[in-house]
């Protein structure tokens, strides 16, 4: 069993007992302990199930590598998935549950896909279930899904709040083992600003563990003066809990800097992403062990060496009384050692090399370990948890020469450096033969904006395993002389399966990819079947495709398939490196986007208003505008249409704020807009306003607007509400890019005015009423404006209409928006004034046949589609989309065109709703002859009005033509003239 | 006429920074090249600063005269006293090619203040504050809006749109809490 | 994510403060022109993988577009310069021609 020592690990704090629960089991660690520590020391080795098989699964690892032990960490509003209980600190409270089991952890119902594993076999889902295709959706796909999957998704708003950061320096250094520190260490001192990263709580890497002598001191007394040291120097940021996601473009790096993950509720953020964008990355990310194949090598209790040495020293907990250690190399014997000098036993160390010899070895032997060369483990017996390990010949196929009572399997592969940081902007990797792994290749470098290196591998990470080698590696390549005592190691030697001439039985139980149940038989399989490329066999067998992203398979993996393919492993290449490292989580990405500062919502001078009076609002980009004021009782509907009957009688008001508001003025300012706006507008008198059309170069309809004239060289362009911020970039690019020496400068005052349109018969009424300014029909006719003084505020008062009522838009400094918008109220009173919002504005524009931008237009209509060639100048040379007009199939008789339509019996037609044509089209889809664009009941003429684009348009007015609706049936309705109301514009004129 | 009120009404929030929204404070966008004529009679009427070298601020009291781009100008001063400065700007430029807006109630104002203001800013601006230089003026965003930042009286001074100011109050508070300090 | 220089205001700013605008140095091609012409100004757009120029907008700061030249393959910034130049300065053609002796000229 797994226990807690009595003495010793360096990172527990005994003093403090901290009590957590476990599927809902009570148990108790102490601070320092992960969760997966914690876990071992109350003997739970069993921590989950696998993906495919639900075979039972235990800690493999003591790192960011682990495949197995993921839980369902917390609950309710802090419940995380997937979460590794070897990162996890622990906390007192913490609440874990294991994940991937049904209906309970020790007693599975889906392990029985287990014993039918050799009908599940790599490949098995597409051959299964393409055929019948419904079937997929409805019988397999659910019930894969059941069965499958990993932790739960949480169902509450996660209680915790998420930040985002950025940095800057010269350097980052990523990785606090005694690389990253002494690679920190020397750029501080050369007065680079740097910044430090270590993913874990700890510095010193495994250096201290291993227990190393750099600079003639132990490796965690250096560790100490190391940190010391970096704290004094003002231009180094050391930052733990901090770990480099991803390498992108010229030095910028994601890293997810776990705040409070350990002390949740505690008031802080729960993580904080930080964006560093930094000269050059030094990498010392140091290497993960492999595991070893071999028959059962997944059972509870078969762990990593180097895991298993972590557990023992730095937590004081062994994995079990009887270890026996399975390497290929020497530094698992440092487990052993480190096993036996805790006092417990290691029966055996299965060495897969001929001949054993070094220090490492030596120094076991002579504490008594019996090591057995040339040997492998042939099998593990157990089942919930290793209970001993039959042995053989590494160079035989599986004969058993002896059985080893113990209670976990300690392995050692070889170790693979961490080159993902290297890898993600593109650094190429070499093959190292000795090492049998692949390093970076300094030559490939990821390159930098001036196309230098951008990162720099330093240690482990850079194939230099041993501390000694780590230090000469810093130095090597940053200078700077940290050493530390050479520990002398003999050569690994490759093994990728054990016993290397194992047959199909021992085959299919020796597991690559333990969360994805992925066996060297299925990668063979996939080899058999055609599939040369890594990347293939990837994807066809979920080789790496697990959330640890293959950290423990794909070397192994890729060297089976090698050995398939009969090819060399450089050869046959490796996966690519994608950020993330390690999962990040959703709410370090969103940052403080949630709730009100998701988006910036826009809101008008009058925005408070609209709300207090109960205003139904609707996005419009990302202002919130009011849609409708619906009374009690009321619904939308109903209110949109007294709205509108209430405008049409007496009086409305419109909050128009939203309107793009562009000055342009310089001695060019009139030729500048007559290129821009498909009609004149340097002729438009001092006073006046005219409405205007502008296109893009293909000649399509892009925005529209009216367009004031306020002197002699100045012109106030207004645009939609959606279109100011791109119309004035608009103008920037043709003023900055072609017609760089015209002068002519805009400014956006968009936001410096509030805009109240008033529209009704009572119009002139309600400002006479405010006063200060002759609105006559004389002294204010339509299309003209004046400046003065309205009520006592300053304003810009316009004879402009969107509804065809007698209408005036009020323009006032957005800080008197709200006093206007509250006098007009007042006044208005006893005229019946009322407020209207935009679907009431779009109704009335809709029965005057105004067409809308993003309405009738959709980016492939041109100004003469919809019959507005009288807005579109025939004298002048050029103006924009002028060519783009002139195609040939622009100007085809059949385009198109937009006329209104009246249903014959008074419904309306449903949005979206298409013409149909005789015949069908080559895709067997029903052909068209045109389509609606505005549609709704018009409440002032008691019936359903549209526009819409009909091939001939105006033509075949009088024709009856039938609407498709949705659910089938069609409307029929009469072409007609789009303006239904007013006709001869008297009301707008009055 | 009533008095002019600000996006915010002059909201704020303590938290490991302080944060306040301002004004109204007036402001003119002045779009001019360096070398047009009359151009440092014209700032200087209206703020009493020099024309401000590229990128940077020019601080007089209330007043301050900002460069914005190669040939635009921010120039603030009191809200009451923008119409006379307009009227100054077009003596001062009459003749030379020039665009002169009010755009007092186009924008918010924020003080950003205490000794880790500048880590309020961090979380939301993807500027190097440690670079930045004295009297500099920094235009980029806050999180998903345009901003221009300087520092000034010990703290700094974030101008944004108006009808972004509850979102920017919102990022600021959000930066700003207790607990979320980046470092000591 | 890329960083620009902007050669107006001197502002290293990152991707995130930049619109792009496409390919650089295209003519307007107005009325008059050939349909070819017209096609070509329209539609057709450069996409080399290698040295290419671009207009930039310093969008989230001053405002002005400028043009960068950047090698496609490895993001290599050669150069940033304002928007109006006819044609690439030519000591930047002279500085990408050292560092890409392949590389065919920006027309």
């Amino acid at each position: 069993m797994s226990t807690r020592l009595a003495k010793g690990g360096r990172l527990i704090d005994r003093t403090k007992t901290q009590g957590f629960s476990f599927n809902g089991k009570r148990m108790t660690g102490f601070a320092g302990d992960t969760l997966a520590a914690a876990l071992l020391a109350n003997d739970q080795m069993l921590v989950g199930r696998s993906f495919k098989y639900h075979r039972p699964r235990g800690i493999v690892a003591s790192g960011a590598e682990e495949p197995n032990a993921l839980v369902n960490l917390g609950s309710g509003s802090r419940l995380e998935p997937n979460q590794r209980t070897t990162t996890t600190e622990l906390f007192a409270g913490l609440e874990a549950a294991s994940q991937n089991h049904w209906p309970s952890l020790e007693f599975d119902v889906g392990v029985a896909n287990n014993y039918v594993a050799r009908f599940l076999p790599a490949g098995f889902y597409y051959k299964t279930f393409i055929h019948p295709r419904a079937a997929w959706k409805h019988v397999f796909e659910p019930i894969i899904r059941q069965s499958a999957g990993l932790g739960k998704a949480p169902k509450d708003r996660d209680a915790d709040r998420y930040e985002q950061a950025y940095a800057f320096c010269d350097l980052l250094v990523v990785g606090g083992g005694i690389a990253g520190l002494q690679a920190a260490l020397v750029a501080g001192r050369s007065g680079a600003r740097v910044i430090l990263l270590e993913q874990t709580a700890h510095w010193g890497g495994r250096a201290p563990v291993d227990g190393d002598v750099i600079d003639g001191k132990p490796a965690e007394a250096w560790v100490k003066d190391a940190l010391q040291a970096l704290g004094e120097m003002q231009n180094v940021t050391i930052r733990n809990r901090c770990k480099a996601a991803g390498v992108y473009d010229h030095g910028y790096v994601l890293a997810d800097e776990k705040v409070a993950d350990h002390t949740p509720g505690d008031g802080r953020p729960k993580h904080r992403l930080w964006r560093i964008r930094t000269g050059r990355i030094i990498a010392a990310t140091g290497a993960l062990e492999r595991p070893l194949s071999f028959a059962g090598n997944d059972l509870p209790g078969v762990m990593l060496a180097g895991a298993v040495r972590d557990y023992t020293v730095n937590f004081a907990v062994s994995p079990g009384d009887r270890t026996v250690v399975v390497t290929n190399n020497d530094d698992a014997y440092r487990t052993a050692i480190a096993l036996k000098e805790a006092g417990l036993e290691v029966p055996a160390i299965i060495d897969a090399r001929a001949s054993v010899t070094g220090a490492l070895p030596a120094k076991a032997r002579a504490m008594g370990i019996r090591v057995e060369a040339g040997r492998a483990v042939v099998k593990v017996k157990g089942g919930k948890r290793v209970t001993g390990v039959a042995i053989g010949l590494q160079a035989g196929e599986g004969a058993v020469l002896d059985e080893i009572g113990c209670d976990a399997v300690a392995m050692s592969g070889g170790w693979s450096p961490v080159v993902h940081l290297w890898s993600h902007c593109g650094g190429k990797l070499i093959w190292d033969e000795a090492q049998a792994h692949f390093r970076p290749d300094p030559k490939r470098p990821p390159t930098n904006h001036d196309g230098s290196a951008m990162v720099t591998v330093v240690g482990a990470a850079n194939g230099a395993l041993t501390a000694a080698a780590a230090l000469a590696d810093v130095a090597a390549q940053m200078g700077g002389e940290a050493k530390a005592e050479a520990v002398e190691e003999a050569a690994m030697e490759p093994v990728w399966i054990m016993p290397q001439g194992a047959g199909p039985a021992l085959k299919m139980k020796m597991w690559l990819d333990y969360q994805n149940d992925v066996k060297v038989s299925d990668v063979q399989l996939a080899a058999r079947e055609g599939y040369t490329s890594v990347e293939h066999t990837k994807r066809y067998t979920t080789l790496g495709m697990a959330t640890d992203q293959g950290k423990l398979s794909n070397i192994n993996g890729l060297a089976v398939l090698a050995q398939s393919l009969n090819e060399g492993i450089p050869q046959v290449g490796t996966t690519t490196f994608r950020p993330p490292y390690t999962p990040v989580t959703l709410g370090a990405l969103a940052g403080e986007a949630r709730d009100e500062i998701f988006q910036p919502l826009r809101r008008s001078p009058i925005h408070a208003w609209h709300e207090a009076q109960g205003a139904y609002m609707e996005p419009v980009g990302l202002w919130r505008r009011p849609y409708c004021y619906p009374k009690a009782g009321e619904s939308h509907e109903q209110a949109v249409h007294r709205e509108i009957l209430n405008t049409r009688k007496a009086v409305g008001m419109l909050d128009a704020s939203t309107l793009g508001k562009i000055i342009v003025k310089g001695p060019d300012a009139g030729r500048f807009l007559d290129m821009l706006y498909t009609n004149v507008m340097s002729t438009l008198p001092v006073g006046k306003c005219r409405y205007g059309l502008m296109c893009n170069e293909q000649g399509f309809l892009s925005d529209d607007g009216v367009v004031v004239r306020l002197t002699e060289d100045s012109w106030l362009c207004h645009t939609t509400s959606g279109g100011a911020d791109r119309i004035h970039g608009w103008m920037e690019d043709w003023l900055q890019c072609e017609w760089w020496d015209w002068q002519v400068y805009t400014a956006n005052v968009t936001e410096q005015y509030a805009q109240i349109a008033v529209a009704g018969p009572n119009a002139r009424k309600v400002l006479e009423k405010l006063g200060g300014m002759d609105v006559s029909k004389e002294a204010l006719p339509f299309m003209a404006f004046v400046e003065g003084h309205l009520g006592g505020l300053p304003a810009r008062v316009h004879r402009i209409s969107f509804s065809g009522e007698l209408s005036y838009e009020i323009a006032v400094p957005a800080s008197h928006g709200l006093a206007l918008w509250q006098a007009l109220i007042a006044a208005g009173a006893e005229f019946g004034v009322q407020p209207y919002g935009t679907e009431a504005m779009h109704v009335m524009r809709a029965e005057k046949g105004f067409i809308m931008i993003g309405d009738e237009t959709d980016g492939t209509v041109i100004p003469q589609d919809l019959n507005l060639g009288w807005a579109i100048s025939k004298k002048k040379a050029d103006y924009l989309g002028k060519r783009g007009q002139e195609r040939v199939y622009l100007a085809r008789a059949d385009r198109w065109k937009l006329a209104g339509f009246e249903t014959l019996d008074g419904s309306v037609i449903p949005d979206g709703a298409y013409i149909p044509a005789a015949g069908h089209n080559p895709n067997g889809q029903r052909n068209t002859q045109g389509r609606v664009t505005s549609t709704y009941h018009s409440p002032t003429l008691g019936k359903g009005i549209a526009m819409g684009l009909i091939r001939g348009g105006l033509d075949r007015i009088g024709e009856v033509v039938e609407f498709t609706k949705m659910g089938g049936g069609t409307v029929q309705a009469r072409v007609c003239d789009p303006v239904f109301y007013d006709k001869e514009g008297e009301k707008g004129n009055g | 006429m009533a008095d002019p009120i600000s996006a915010l009404s002059g909201a704020s929030y303590d938290g490991f920074a302080s944060i306040r929204e301002i004004g109204p404070l007036g402001m003119i966008t002045l779009r001019a090249k360096p070398d047009a004529a009359g151009l440092a009679a014209a700032i200087s009427a209206a703020t009493g600063c020099a024309v401000p070298a590229a990128r940077r601020v020019v601080i007089n009291g209330d007043r301050a005269a900002g460069w914005m781009s190669p040939d635009e100008y921010l120039l603030v001063l009191p809200y009451d006293q923008v119409a006379a400065a307009l009227a100054a700007i077009a003596g001062a430029l009459a003749g030379a090619h020039h665009l002169a807006a009010d755009v007092s109630d186009a924008r918010a104002v924020f003080r950003v203040e205490g000794d880790k203001a500048t880590q309020v800013l961090a979380k939301l601006m993807p500027v190097d504050f440690a670079t930045l230089e004295p009297g500099e003026l920094r235009r980029s965003r806050a999180a998903q809006v345009a901003a221009a930042v300087w520092a000034q009286d010990g703290g700094f001074t974030l101008v944004c749109f108006r009808s972004v100011a509850g979102y920017v109050m919102g990022l600021l508070t959000h930066s700003a809490m207790p607990g979320s300090e980046l470092h000591a | 994510m890329l960083i620009l220089e902007c050669p107006y205001c001197g502002v290293k700013a990152e991707e995130t403060e930049l619109s792009p605008g496409y390919e650089a140095h295209l003519k307007r091609f107005g009325p008059g022109s050939s349909d070819d012409e017209f096609n070509d100004y329209m539609f057709a757009r450069k996409n080399p993988k290698g040295v290419h120029f671009e207009r930039w907008r310093h969008a989230y700061g001053c405002g002005k577009w400028f043009l960068a030249a950047r090698c496609t393959a490895t993001l290599e910034v050669f150069g940033t310069y304002p928007a109006q130049s006819s044609e690439p300065p030519a000591d930047l053609v002279a500085k990408i021609k050292a560092k890409r002796p392949d590389w065919s000229g920006y027309k």
